[in-house]
């Protein structure tokens, strides 16, 4: 008996341990025109702490500690907390921070770091701005805009038309649904801008304004069978609904969306996932949380299979053919090997249900119905993750 | 010649039911809150009754007079009388019970509770809690060795089956498997342990008696030409006494993989409805029953030929299934 007890703690002195960071880089947005989309103080960090508990959960069983360290920063300050991160010793570190600065990160991280991006959804990311030390979480603008188009062509709602925001991201987006209608063989019928004057985005009574100003403002617009928005930036889109001049379903940043995650999804498992984040953050799960859980995830999937906590090791594992994780989306998700990519299906949801989840019936790929969203290997760009899909 | 043996061979081909026993076949309606009886000589509903929300796991006590019920949504175990179809009592079982087995003698019954990462033991007689063991992440498929000894769960998120003595409620052992392990079988003479790894795509063979531990022996995978490799997810194992064939559920591939026991291969593909989930064998092991969530169906498969014999209309999207020897 005493010479059990004493194996254990023995065991459990020596216990390996896994060191991340997850390094969340604020910055200012106007508010969003709904004070439902108000960003939660622990964006991210609850999905990685719920994501922690889970590794410590599996740890512990394979005498495993997972230890996060949790950082805060502008764009300004965001590389020398990089800086004093890695000064800790860490080296696997995920980050919710725009593409700019993910990409300043990934010059000072170096090829002993690898550094997971957990929202930046830019294209040129995975093309020819990609890292070799980025892996990406965040599925790309393209991934979500092929989701949503792929489920339009199934309906055989091909004639499109499209409201671009005026920021450099709306038009990101809006470029990227243009090459997915192109993909897939729908037609775009009309192009308008919504020109961001700036002030505020919501006031006592705002809707009389709105009501009368949206339906002129679509008034150019012909007939089509959905009018897609594009509007990260959250200025319009919310208002689309219900405003047109003419009656009109409405999708992309509004109405119809895809998405990485959506806190209505129960299949596959996800009713117990979400529960389990609600009851520690009393709040429902965002993309963003569901991002980095997976980050963070990935890295305990690995260190549990490769019983290892060095990071080049993990990250050999992560882009091999053995590398497979279950993330409440039905089907296993693996890595694109050009470019660092996580292939994951995409949902499609309104408000309150999952409509639908893309890839759809009948888009097919000779290696992975996955590989039909976003960009394929024979398209990239990327030149940093040398060959092999 | 020919002429005479015809009407012969007719007739004990006729006659050939009438020596398998009428077993009575339980299904739970996930949607529907109910349980649906089906006589397996006739292989139609005869019966259906409700037993509270979300229905999922059930299973029947060894004497056949108790049908237990995990009812999800209510957060308990509801045992009912398996002649009258009446409910007798409930028993606690902690939080969003799924699946639940009992010990061979009949008594305790063992309850994953996936919301809390626990395996919940209950006194069904003295009908309390008297054990709980804490596992793995979402812990789901619950095998129980015929001599009684051990529990293996399977923890979806964690990926492992534990390995959990019965008489100290330890975890003795651990085997990582595939992504989502959602069922673990054990042969009748305890020699292999089946578990199914749903969005692994493989059901990893284990012999739980290997002097240094339990150990993965093999991992079969499946191949369906037609079909995208992501369908085949398995889930629900069940194997025949004899030795000769393991059962499995293959989920949205709409179909049961047949295993040759001694190989460990799967040497066909049955086609049944849609979403195949969970298997059972009645008495005589010459009919395997599978639920078909998406069809609302369940079918019936001849052992001896390997072939569907019948599906039947049951409640809305049926999901665990026990059979009652007559």
């Amino acid at each position: 008996m005493l010479l059990t007890v004493i194996t254990v703690n023995m065991a459990t002195a020596w216990a390996d341990e896994i060191a991340a960071a997850i390094l969340v880089v604020k910055v200012q947005e106007p508010l969003p025109i709904s004070r439902l989309d108000l960003p939660p103080e622990d964006l991210g960090f609850a999905g990685a702490r719920l994501a922690l508990q889970d590794n410590q959960t599996t740890g512990q069983f394979q005498n495993q500690q997972f230890v996060l360290h949790e950082r805060l920063a502008s764009p300004q300050s965001a590389p020398t907390v990089l800086a004093e991160l890695m000064a800790q010793g860490l080296r696997f570190i995920a980050v919710l921070a725009p593409a700019e600065t993910l990409l300043q990160l990934s010059t000072k991280a170096g090829k002993q770091s690898l550094l997971i991006n957990v929202s930046a959804p830019e294209n040129n990311l995975r093309g020819h701005l990609c890292r070799s030390n980025i892996l990406h979480i965040a599925p790309s603008r393209a991934m979500l805009t092929d989701a949503l188009v792929q489920y339009l062509v199934w309906k055989r709602w091909t004639q499109v038309s499209l409201i671009a925001g005026s920021h450099a991201k709306d038009l990101l987006l809006a470029n990227s649904y243009r090459a997915s209608l192109h993909k897939f063989g729908a037609n775009l019928d009309h192009n308008l801008t919504y020109q961001d004057t700036g002030g505020g985005r919501r006031s006592d009574t705002g809707h009389v304004l709105v009501q009368r100003q949206m339906p002129v403002f679509t008034q150019p617009l012909p007939k089509s069978d959905i009018l897609i928005a594009a509007d990260e930036s959250n200025v319009f889109g919310a208002h689309l609904p219900y405003h047109t001049w003419k009656p009109s379903l409405v999708a992309g940043s509004s109405g119809l969306r895809p998405t990485s995650w959506h806190p209505a999804l129960e299949a596959w498992g996800a009713t117990q996932f979400q529960r389990r984040f609600e009851a520690v953050t009393n709040r429902h799960m965002r993309p963003e949380d569901y991002q980095a859980w997976m980050a963070l995830r990935v890295l305990g999937e690995a260190a549990s299979r490769t019983r290892s906590s060095d990071v080049k090791k993990l990250k050999a594992y992560i882009l091999s053919p053995d590398f497979e994780m279950a993330a409440f989306k039905g089907q296993k998700l693996t890595f694109r090997r050009w470019n660092g990519q996580l292939r994951q299906p995409v949902l499609l949801t309104h408000d309150k249900v999952l409509i639908s989840v893309s890839p759809q019936e009948g888009f097919l790929h000779q290696h992975s119905l996955l590989d039909t969203l976003g960009q394929d290997q024979a398209d990239s760009k990327c030149d940093q993750f040398g060959q092999g899909s | 010649m020919k002429l005479k043996i015809s009407p012969l061979v007719a007739c004990l081909i006729g006659l050939l039911p009438a020596f398998a026993a009428a077993d009575t076949v339980f299904v739970s309606n996930e949607k529907s809150n109910t349980i649906s009886v089906l006589d397996s000589q006739t292989m139609q509903q005869t019966a259906e009754f409700n037993v509270g929300n979300r229905p999922r796991g059930i299973t029947i006590s060894p004497d056949g007079t108790r049908l237990y019920v995990c009812a999800s949504d209510d957060d308990t175990v509801r045992v009912f009388d398996t002649s009258s179809y009446k409910l007798l009592y409930s028993l606690p079982s902690g939080p969003d019970p799924e699946l639940a087995k009992l010990h061979p003698s009949g008594n305790p019954l063992y309850v994953s509770n996936e919301d809390d990462n626990l395996v919940t033991v209950v006194d069904v007689k003295l009908r309390r809690i008297i054990a709980e063991i804490p596992v793995g992440v979402e812990p789901e498929g619950m095998g129980v060795s015929p001599d009684g000894r051990y529990i293996v769960n399977t923890s979806e998120t964690t990926n492992m089956a534990h390995f959990i003595n019965t008489e100290s409620y330890e975890i003795e052992h651990n085997v990582l498997v595939d992504q989502r392990p959602r069922y673990a079988h054990f042969t009748s003479d305890g020699e292999k342990l089946y578990v199914s790894s749903e969005i692994g795509g493989t059901v990893s063979v284990i012999d739980p008696n290997a002097k240094d531990g339990p150990v993965i022996m093999k991992k079969i995978s499946f191949a369906v030409p037609g079909i995208v490799p992501e369908a085949l997810q398995p889930v629900g194992v069940i194997s025949t006494s004899d030795g000769r064939y393991v059962f499995v559920a293959l989920g949205p591939s709409n179909r049961i993989a047949v295993i040759d026991a001694k190989s460990d291969k799967a040497i066909d593909y049955l086609l049944v409805g849609q979403r195949v989930w969970q298997l059972a064998l009645n008495s005589a092991e010459t009919l395997l029953v599978s639920t078909n969530g998406n069809s609302n169906d369940v079918s019936f498969i001849d052992i001896r030929t390997l072939k569907v014999l019948k599906s039947s209309q049951v409640g809305r999207q049926p999901w665990g299934v026990a059979i009652k020897a007559d």
